[in-house]
């Protein structure tokens, strides 16, 4: 069991690190460009609108922290 | 012809950050614990890596192509946005910069306290600590060179830039035989980020049914975009940072 938890602490830190948030606002974004890719608009703007958006959230956590 | 140089110099690029930090960590245990347990121990980590890499890559070719740029770009991207904060705040000056020839000191000077435990006439604690040294920062470079080639289409372009990378390392390490401090590992690390970054972006889109204007093209604005991004962040925190350098300055 302990075994386990470190293996999954280890790819939790690996993929997502210290910032969570950010991790599930990338994965917010996908679903959303999903959706709206799935009616037929154009997407091609939202993952970098989401990505500077992501990056101001995350970096004013870290530097607020 | 534009998605395989950005592979092949992301992987590099990528490749040659991590293997400037696993150098420093085999060459700390070398110094201290003796070349023997050093090199078993990243020689075991290098075949633990290649088995990694020999079971997931053609496992990872079979996943259809949308499929696999969907969750490889939400990777790359949560991945690449560690990199790319981690890098915007060093160069800001609110995180310190990654210095080889001080971590080289810490290690050594922490291998050099561990009591010596032998077993089959290696020193345990040194093969250890080149062991997971190397597999740790590997696993970094076996996960890009994997989700980077399958997504692309091609492992062996991606694993050809990760082994110059090896190369170019190791022959600099062999030669000057000491952490490679002078490598601009800080920039390197701002680099990757951008292009983790910039692939993240790109495949995810692609992967969620988007279609970028241009197709492979948009690559270079995606990159432009993200390098702008990442400009003007540096450059709106350093303000920040010098603005509380003054107020500190003031109260002091």
């Amino acid at each position: 069991m302990k075994y386990l938890v470190s293996f999954g602490r280890f790819w939790w830190n690996f993929v997502v690190g210290d910032d969570w948030i950010a991790a599930a606002l990338v994965i917010a974004s996908i679903g959303a460009t999903a959706a709206l890719a799935a009616g037929n608009i154009a997407v091609w703007w939202v993952m970098p609108v989401a990505v500077a958006i992501v990056l101001y959230v995350s970096l004013r956590r870290a530097i607020t922290a | 012809m534009t998605a395989g140089v950005f592979l092949v110099l992301s992987a590099f690029l990528a490749s040659a950050v991590e293997m400037v930090e696993a150098l420093t960590i085999v060459l700390a245990s070398g110094v201290a614990r003796g070349w023997r347990s050093s090199l078993t121990g990243m020689g075991a980590a290098v075949v633990a890596l290649a088995v990694i890499v020999a079971a997931l890559g053609p496992a990872l070719t079979v996943i259809p192509i949308n499929a696999l740029r969907l969750v490889v770009g939400g990777l790359l991207l949560t991945f690449g946005l560690q990199w790319l904060r981690k890098a915007i705040l060093r160069a800001s000056g609110f995180k310190a910069l990654h210095d080889e020839d001080e971590i080289f000191s810490r290690e050594l000077a922490e291998a050099k306290t561990a009591a010596p435990l032998f077993r089959g006439g290696v020193d345990w604690y040194g093969f250890t600590l080149s062991f997971k040294g190397v597999l740790l920062e590997g696993l970094e470079v076996a996960f890009i060179v994997l989700t980077f080639g399958s997504t692309q289409g091609s492992i062996p372009l991606a694993a050809a830039g990760a082994a110059a990378a090896l190369v170019l390392v190791a022959g600099v390490g062999i030669a000057v035989r000491a952490p490679l401090a002078r490598v601009p590992e800080n920039t390197l690390k701002f680099a990757v980020g951008v292009m983790l970054t910039t692939f993240g972006i790109f495949w995810s889109t692609e992967g969620a049914g988007g279609n970028w204007p241009g197709s492979d093209a948009a690559l270079f604005g995606v990159l432009a975009f993200v390098i702008a991004l990442s400009a003007l962040s540096v450059a709106l925190l350093r303000r920040r940072k010098r603005e509380q350098l003054v107020a500190a300055g003031a109260r002091a």
